[in-house]
């Protein structure tokens, strides 16, 4: 009875365990839409921004308005005096820490403590999609975009260990109460899951620039189409200087910066010349 | 024969009282931590991982060092470690299930864990660790079940247990790389993007397996009838001997690398962990003292004297273990995350419920080594009878 | 049997205890209500489908929606019922019209005992409808 009760037993729970295991066999997504070493095609969309660093001063009061554009838009939460549970999508720095890994010792006046917009550079070639185990975030093929699932996003912050450029913050705790006021169209997130930057996908689909871009109204943010050698992004980087963070990591960010003297707006736009003085302020 | 985990003396239940007094405390917490949130560890934006995470990349280690008993008695007939491997099966179990809870208790939403196997994802290293690892766990538990039940009925194992044996090998192997690779393929962190990185695991994981593997086979001898033989001991002592003499290296390989290119992306955070960088300096003091127990370790290993003395040789591998524990379960993690990609430096302290957590799951750890040592005990009839 | 007398005493008890919903309802006499839900007063009639298909299926057709929307990146969701095309949104589209969540969605979810964890992020809008 010993023997037989046992291998009963044995039969009972492989077949349990088997029967289980078939019916979680699903065909796997399509990989199309998770290749993270998709080059940029030439067909398709190839988002990018171009952040006109000579448009951007200390003090200037734009900086925060792009942040609040965002930061409300998306609910995302505000922990003022709590850095230990900071989220944020777009935040500024000075050019120096910026762009730290160039050890700048000198450099041009107007550059020194620059105010400079960091968020997540939807790179072309990401090291966050690549280690997700899951696929909560993936770039998307028709437009390039890096996308958060946050339905299926298990919170292992595995991206945010991958990520060069500290662009994604994790939920410690439930974001809900420090949103002040919350946007009814746009979800929260809850607590557990990483979240960052989408280039505003959901305003784009409805046709809208992202609400970064839309607070600018000199071109301080440009936003377009990299694969449009018309786009007012390619314009800019045939005619100027710029420079993207960590780049000789291969991740091939989109967010361009550019550092040329912003005595060359005169050029361009003379009414948008931001003042360089002489032997001036030290950052 | 799991029943016989459920007789025991006074020591027995006193102890095993104990971890569960551990367990339920660690318990009250992660309960707090699954309602608020992981707010209530010392992590924050810059340094993700933290404490959880570095026990588990500590306990691969341990769990992969079962090999180190299993490949001399099985591919080379080492007739000495007969009665250890089923010893060092049982630690492997006890360690998978230690580094599974550890993970398990990290993610921000343990909810969702079957999306990894619902969406298994090919290019993700964690995907492969947790086939990995789950596949190890079913292999030892398979071996040390198939085996252990043979001997109880005195009959030889069936022969198909001896090509999954002979496989365990190169997945012992396999669930350390694998771990290491989770580090040593990120361009974002300088400090992990190493080759050596994976040689580095697997030798401090030959040294600290083993070093706790001799210790628990003491500790067995002492409580028990069980006696695996001087032999068995002087081996894995050399074997220790050997890992540590191989890891102490590597690091001082790593060391060198960064001091000398003066890379300051190198260079930081092994200032951070050693010395301090802004005035954080919470690791260098551990930092320090895993130096000075590796010295210790080494000299009492590398002299067979001191080896062979079973006084010295305890401990030499307690020296060892807690050397590589303080180097991987403190240092090697947390210093990936200071300075930060934008060259911040962020305070990191386990938080006391963290802490408890982790308590608990060790005491899980310790729970299931126990019981499953004492069922391998009970069926070679080497219980004290008391 | 060995144990005889506490297998079967344990039995009995699991079997008392399993079916406690079944006999504490009867003992309690009556069935409670059904849920009564508050239907939409923005003066809107039609649904995206059709009453009986969203009792069965609202729920994977919201998973539906989300998947699209999320990881497929389209919007639009064409009626089988109507032809209409609407906004794939449960706080813009279904909320719209089902404004009152607790005596709507509530009603039935907890008559059930089924908590969806779809409002932890959807915003439901304010004020009743």
């Amino acid at each position: 009875m010993d023997g037989n009760r046992r291998d009963f037993l044995k039969l009972a729970g492989l077949t349990a365990v088997g029967a289980a295991g078939v019916s979680s066999i699903k065909p796997t997504e399509a990989q199309a839409s998770t290749d993270s070493h998709a080059e940029t095609s030439a067909e398709g969309v190839r988002l990018a921004m171009v952040i006109d660093l000579r448009k951007f001063s200390k003090g200037d009061a734009l900086i925060d308005r792009c942040v609040e554009a965002c930061h409300r838009e998306h609910n995302v939460p505000d922990f003022k005096d709590d850095p230990k549970n900071e989220v944020k999508w777009i935040w500024s720095d000075d050019f120096e820490t910026a762009f730290h890994s160039q050890e700048f010792h000198f450099i041009r006046e107007d550059l020194k403590g620059k105010p400079t917009l960091l968020l997540c550079n939807h790179c072309d070639n990401p090291p966050c999609t690549r280690v997700c185990p899951t696929q909560a975030t993936w770039k998307r093929d028709e437009d390039g975009i890096v996308m958060m699932d946050w339905h299926r996003c298990i919170g292992c912050r595995y991206c945010i260990v991958a990520c060069p450029y500290g662009s994604r913050s994790f939920n410690w705790k439930d974001p809900r109460p420090a949103i002040d006021n919350i946007t009814a169209e746009y979800p929260t997130r809850m607590r557990g899951v990483v979240e960052k930057c989408t280039f505003c996908e959901e305003r784009l689909a409805r046709g809208l620039e992202p609400a970064c871009v839309e607070v600018c109204d000199n071109d301080e943010i440009v936003f377009g189409d990299l694969n449009d050698p018309n786009s007012k992004v390619r314009q800019l980087l045939a005619e100027r200087m710029a420079i993207r963070r960590k780049a000789g990591l291969g991740t091939q960010p989109e967010v361009y910066y550019i550092i040329d003297d912003p005595r060359t707006l005169q050029e361009t736009a003379p009414a948008a010349v931001v003042e360089v003085t002489e032997g001036g302020d030290h950052a | 024969m799991l029943e016989k985990a459920l007789a025991g003396n006074r020591t027995y239940w006193t102890w095993i009282a104990f971890l569960l007094v551990v367990i339920g405390a660690g318990g009250v917490c992660w309960f707090w931590q699954i309602t608020t949130g992981l707010t209530i560890t010392g992590m924050s934006r810059d340094v993700v991982w933290g404490f959880y995470i570095a026990q588990f990349t500590f306990l691969v280690g341990v769990a992969a060092s079962a090999v180190m008993v299993v490949l001399p008695y099985y591919l080379h007939n080492y007739k000495a470690f007969g009665k250890m491997t089923i010893l060092g099966e049982f630690l492997a179990i006890a360690a998978v299930i230690m580094c599974m809870s550890f993970i398990f208790v990290d993610m921000g939403r343990p909810d969702r864990i079957m999306n990894v196997f619902l969406h298994p994802t090919l290019h993700s290293m964690m995907f492969w660790d947790t086939v990995a690892l789950s596949g190890y766990l079913v292999l030892n538990i398979l071996i040390s079940r198939v085996s252990l039940s043979c001997e109880r009925r005195g009959e030889a194992p069936p022969k198909w247990i001896k090509p999954i044996i002979i496989l365990s090998i190169p997945w012992a192997v396999s669930i350390h790389t694998v771990t290491a690779f989770l580090y040593s393929g990120l361009a974002a962190r300088p400090f992990w993007m190493t080759a050596i990185l994976a040689p580095r695991f697997l030798a401090s994981a030959f040294a600290a397996g083993p070093a706790l593997l001799i210790l628990l086979a003491l500790i067995v001898r002492k409580l028990t009838n069980f006696d695996p033989g001087k032999e068995a001991i002087q081996k894995l002592a050399e074997i220790v001997t050997y890992a540590m003499l191989l890891n102490v290296f590597f690091v001082a390989m790593e060391v060198f690398t960064a001091l000398y290119s003066d890379i300051p992306e190198h260079v930081h955070h092994f200032q951070f962990l050693y010395l301090g960088l802004e005035g954080n300096n919470t690791l260098a003091p551990w930092m320090w003292l895993s130096l000075v127990l590796a010295v210790v370790a080494l000299v009492i290993l590398v002299n067979p004297v001191t080896r062979r003395a079973e006084t010295t040789l305890v401990v030499g591998c307690v020296a060892v273990f807690g050397s590589l524990w303080i180097d991987k379960g403190l240092g090697m993690v947390i210093a990936g995350f200071v300075p930060s990609p934008l060259g911040k430096v962020t305070q990191y302290v386990p938080t006391l419920p963290e802490l408890t957590i982790s308590a608990a799951i060790y005491a899980g750890g310790l729970l299931i080594v126990t019981a499953l040592y004492k069922i391998a005990l009970e069926v070679r009839g080497q219980m004290k009878t008391q | 049997m060995y144990d005889a007398g506490k297998i079967i005493v344990g039995l009995v008890v699991f079997v008392i205890l399993a079916t406690s919903p079944l006999w504490l309802n009867a003992l309690m006499g009556g069935s409670p209500e059904a849920p009564e839900l508050q239907l939409p007063t923005n003066g809107s009639t039609e649904c995206v489908e059709s009453t009986e298909y969203m009792r069965a299926e609202h729920m994977d057709l919201l998973n539906q929606w989300r998947d699209d929307v999320v990881r497929k990146g389209t919007r639009d969701y064409v009626s089988t019922t109507s032809g209409k095309v609407y906004d794939m949104s449960l706080s813009k589209t279904c909320m719209d019209c089902h404004s009152n969540k607790a005596e709507f969605c509530d009603a039935c979810h907890t008559y059930t005992a089924v908590s969806p964890y779809c409002w932890d992020c959807h915003v439901e809008p304010k004020g009743a409808n």
